[in-house]
């Protein structure tokens, strides 16, 4: 925020990058060949439900768009506890782009409606032979992507999620500023 | 599309630039009176309004480098971790995430009064706290709307704000100390050897504190006006940031009409912390002469902004 912004009280609210996400079929590859985690095939949007006609008419819209695609999966809704949406999007595990593209659809209907503030996050699931699972989230507001380990009653595998933002570096623009990975337990299409 | 969905209040933010401006002026009038009298006299007070100036300074910057400390101290709130309140966390992990915001620190204060702060010189050292009285009080959607609304407030750096809105205040109210003590032990400058022979009617003293008095109740109520509009400002901003006006609404609904049933000796001990909380603990009094001297504006008003907002968003 500017001076002028702080001294007149007033928030911009913040628009989400939405591009960076196509960069997600390349670190799955490195995933896989460095790492062995493979990509689940599902994926999904959270945002922030606004009150109003508006919004709701939107999101029905987005439903309706992701059901009618050419190879479109089931799609799940769910709510979590903290009042936040989950769009869940279910593709074949090898069909990373399919996925991102279904879930770049739910971002641009969003963003386009006017309501990019709303979204939050989205997901997409790895699992490895020994089934550990990782979800790597990207952050619409940063444009920055980060992994997210859960381990049995919410804990997390920090040194895997350490090990993988070392190995996609190079691939995906990771969020450098660690007190920003917040943990989403239990998220759907992880 | 989005520019009307979210859509700033040009008319708040004027008012608030006027406000503001006013109290430059106050502040510039009250520099140019003092150095007015010192020059038309040329002795004495020099040494008051020096002192005012410098421990106003030290007051001020100290509340402000201090702020988090301060009210973590006077509330008795404690820090909390991540494992020991982790939906209060998750719900500001979230707003963060939406708002593109540091996450501040979080502290729980166990107090049955239901209320929140949000303070810190800035976004890096911000802590926020609720009570445990909030928190049993309000469904998840609307600790959400007030958790929102304290973080415009770190956003909005209103702690800086206030602080440095209040200096003049501070001088003026040391000067009006300091003259009187002056007056009454030092005899005032008319003394010094009569060399003012035809201003000598009014001891200089008389007129510092007169200056003072003048200004500190100017200054008084413009930062009360000041710190009612950046309340509102904060209620749009979290509003938006949730896109849920109407649960923040039904909160404020719910906090004030607890906030009239807590007896009054928990109220005299909230009294200093008023300006920073999310609703103020007193009574207010139907008087409208009441309204111009409260650090928030009437519940009437904010939910009237509230339900103009979720008209905007459902257009």
């Amino acid at each position: 925020m500017g001076f002028l912004d702080t001294l007149l009280g007033r928030t911009k609210p913040v628009q989400p990058n939405l591009d960076a996400l196509f960069s997600l079929p390349t670190a799955a590859v490195t995933l896989q060949a460095s790492m062995g985690f493979t990509p689940t095939g599902n994926g999904s949007v959270c945002f922030r439900v606004a009150e109003g006609r508006a919004f709701h008419d939107i999101e029905a819209e987005v439903r309706q768009l992701l059901a009618m695609g050419p190879d479109a999966g089931p799609v799940e809704v769910t709510g979590d506890s903290y009042g936040f949406t989950w769009l869940v999007s279910r593709h074949k595990s090898d069909d990373v782009e399919s996925l991102v593209t279904d879930l770049h659809a739910v971002n641009t209907s969003l963003a386009e409606g006017g309501f990019g503030p709303q979204l939050l996050c989205t997901l997409v699931g790895f699992t490895d032979s020994s089934g550990r699972k990782l979800g790597i989230i990207y952050l619409y507001k940063r444009g920055t992507f980060y992994p997210f380990a859960p381990l049995n009653g919410e804990h997390r595998d920090n040194a895997l999620e350490l090990e993988v933002r070392g190995n996609l570096g190079a691939d995906l623009k990771t969020e450098p500023d660690l007190t920003r990975w917040f943990p989403v337990w239990g998220a759907p299409g992880l | 599309m989005v520019r009307t969905r979210y859509a700033p209040d040009r008319g708040l933010q004027a008012r608030m630039g006027l406000t503001m401006f006013l109290l430059g002026l106050v502040f510039v009038a009250l520099v140019t009176a003092l150095v007015f009298v010192l020059l038309a006299f040329k002795v004495g007070a020099g040494a008051i309004i020096f002192f005012a100036v410098i421990l106003g300074g030290v007051l001020t910057f100290g509340s402000l480098f201090w702020s988090d400390k301060i009210a973590l101290r006077a509330s008795g709130a404690q820090e909390v971790s991540p494992a020991e309140a982790p939906q209060l966390h998750g719900v500001v992990d979230r707003l963060c995430a939406l708002a593109d915001m540091p996450k501040p620190r979080v502290a729980i204060a166990r107090t049955d009064m239901p209320n929140a702060f949000a303070t810190g010189r800035n976004s890096k050292n911000a802590v926020l706290c609720v009570t445990t009285g909030l928190m049993r009080r309000l469904d998840e959607k609307e600790l959400e709307g007030v958790i929102a609304h304290e973080m415009s407030h770190v956003a909005h750096k209103d702690v800086v704000v206030m602080t440095v809105a209040s200096f003049v205040g501070i001088i003026a109210a040391l000067l009006v100390r300091f003259a009187f003590y002056g007056e009454l032990f030092g005899g005032g400058g008319r003394g010094r050897g009569g060399n003012n022979n035809n201003g000598g009617a009014l001891p200089i003293l008389l007129i510092v504190m007169a200056i003072g008095v003048v200004v500190y109740a100017i200054s008084f109520l413009l930062i009360r006006l000041l710190s009612r509009y950046r309340e509102l400002a904060a209620d749009r901003a979290g509003a938006l940031l949730t896109g849920q006006p109407s649960a923040l609404a039904s909160a404020l609904t719910k906090v004030s009409g607890a906030m009239s049933a807590i007896p009054t000796r928990d109220l005299r001990q909230a009294q200093a912390l008023n300006a920073f909380y999310f609703a103020p603990a007193l009574k207010s009094d139907t008087v409208s002469l009441s309204t111009i001297f409260s650090t928030h504006p009437s519940l009437e008003r904010r939910l009237r902004q509230l339900s103009e907002i979720s008209a905007q968003l459902g257009r």
